[in-house]
């Protein structure tokens, strides 16, 4: 078996005082399609900002194609996020240019193409995406499931290696939330890339991935393809797949004794 | 009382942090400038919004600056029957300090909240993080080509702030009040020199323009993400800017004008 496209291996990770990660390995196979799924702020996006090289971790390694990119300066991290395309939550659009120039966007920047085939690669970018009819509008002239599927022509511009997504799922309709959930699959596959999912929605992504990770507490807590999961006994992973309020992870927020608290005790 | 040192010693170092962090950044802005001018298209384009926008406020406010100043010294003057000097007065009036200064004052409050009201809602919308992402400096395309725009319109703005109040000044002095026109201008001609006076105020003006320029992208990249941070950075920008042009003015007054 070929090595993975992403390692990360015992990465921990902290904003200041803040513990978001504490021992966290996993790894990113080529060609395959993972999630991350854990609760909100459980640190699913800064494990993304790592791979990406945006933050950096206090411990352990996070390799991207063999490389190690804490270790990178800024010119070789940059030649590295080239080969990356990232969709963030609500598409990042540049506001101020049309859906053709955002696309265009990155092609203009990293190639010398002239420009009647800039022009031809970004309509095919928008045919994937089903948007080759808007690409004369401005972003704020798009419905939140357009601007993503925007986004994500963008984000393949350049035909990367890896594809990240943070929240692709997250304020969409159903109709829009499983277009999306297709292309990424579609895309995956027809790119030859490798992608990473964070996302809270289970059920839109057992269908569309390969391998799923939950993290809680700062740590890979289960993980398995999404068969496994489905059969899985797991309290965390029930409870998550279930939408329990109560389980592994608790509903309240770590408190001193209530009895105390009401009686006039500290909080 | 302790804690009164704590806190004051706390604030010095936040300072002395913030300037360094400034300095970087603007260290960051001068290595990435030469790629704003290689994308001049992105340049000229921020000198439209910072300068060619700003144009009526600071035209028509020069026009009001200079009316002001013609009525002001006419009434001064004519206590001493030197009406004449009107024009000299309103000129080194307005080139050597109102020309800088409020042209630099109304250029925070326009174009220099402008900048930091964009770049800041920028990052709201993690628009410079997906550049960055993208292999893009977010530096050398959005905040140098804005960098730049400021710097050049600032002396620009200025120059015709001056221009407009002097034309204030005539139109008050000569037309309305009916000052002789070739004593205006002659006495104007005369007592104006174009280093000490002029010179020094397009001086004081390219330092403004950094100033401020520097002060409003500085406060969009480094607000924090939110509608509250945006809105402060915002408050900030102008408050700094004004701060900044007053005692810039009075250090670089104090060495131009020593009437030595």
């Amino acid at each position: 078996m070929s090595e993975p496209l992403v390692s990360l291996e015992n990465v921990r990770f902290a904003y200041g005082e803040r513990t978001i990660l504490r021992d966290i390995s996993l790894s990113i196979p080529r060609g395959k399609v993972v999630a991350i799924m854990g609760g909100s702020g459980c640190g699913k996006t800064t494990l993304l900002r790592l791979i990406g090289g945006q933050e950096r971790a206090v411990g352990g390694r996070v390799l991207v194609d063999g490389q190690d990119v804490a270790k990178l300066g800024r010119d070789k991290l940059y030649a590295m996020r080239r080969r990356m395309g990232m969709l963030f939550q609500f598409g990042a659009l540049f506001t101020d240019i049309s859906v053709f120039d955002n696309v265009a966007f990155p092609l203009r920047e990293h190639t010398d193409l002239p420009p009647e085939l800039i022009n031809d690669l970004v309509l095919m970018k928008l045919h994937a995406v089903g948007l080759r009819g808007a690409a004369r509008l401005m972003p704020g002239e798009l419905s939140g499931g357009m601007a993503r599927r925007v986004a994500l022509a963008r984000t393949i511009a350049l035909d990367p290696m890896l594809l990240m997504y943070d929240e692709p799922f997250t304020g969409l309709d159903p109709i829009s939330l499983g277009v999306i959930g297709q292309l990424i699959r579609r895309l995956n596959d027809a790119l030859g890339a490798s992608s990473v999912i964070v996302t809270h929605d289970i059920q839109e992504s057992l269908q569309i991935v390969d391998y799923i990770y939950f993290i809680s507490e700062g740590r890979v807590v289960a993980e398995g393809t999404p068969e496994d999961i489905r059969k899985t006994s797991d309290p965390f992973v029930h409870q998550f797949v279930h939408a329990e309020a109560d389980g592994p992870v608790p509903f309240h927020y770590p408190a001193g004794d209530y009895a105390t608290a009401l009686v006039g005790g500290p909080a | 009382m302790g804690g009164v040192f704590r806190k004051l010693g706390s604030m010095a170092i936040d300072m002395v942090w913030q300037l360094g962090f400034i300095a970087r950044f603007f260290w960051l802005i001068l290595y990435y400038s030469g790629q704003s001018f290689t994308r001049l298209r992105l340049t000229i384009r921020e000198l439209y919004f910072s300068g060619v926008l700003s144009l009526l406020i600071i035209l028509v406010s020069g026009l009001f600056v200079g009316l002001v100043l013609g009525l002001q010294g006419y009434e001064i003057l004519q206590r001493y029957g030197s009406t004449d000097a009107m024009g000299t007065m309103v000129a080194l009036s307005l080139l050597r300090e109102l020309g800088p200064v409020v042209a630099g004052l109304l250029f925070a409050s326009r174009a220099g909240s402008a900048v930091t009201a964009e770049i800041g809602l920028m990052k709201v919308t993690e628009q410079l993080k997906a550049m960055d992402m993208m292999a893009v400096s977010p530096i050398a395309r959005v905040v140098a080509p804005r960098f730049w725009g400021g710097v050049v319109s600032m002396p620009l703005l200025a120059a015709m702030f001056s221009a407009m109040g002097i034309f204030g000044g005539w139109l008050i002095g000569v037309v309305f009040i009916g000052v002789d026109n070739g004593a205006f201008w002659s006495q104007m001609q005369a007592a104006v020199d174009f280093r000490y006076d002029v010179l020094n105020g397009v001086i004081k003006s390219c330092a403004f323009g950094v100033a401020v320029a520097l002060i409003a992208v500085f406060e969009g990249y480094d607000c924090v993400p939110t509608a509250e941070g945006v809105s402060r950075a915002i408050t900030r920008t102008v408050v700094s800017s004004a701060l900044a042009i007053l005692a810039l003015d009075f250090v670089m007054t104090s060495f131009m004008f020593r009437g030595l």
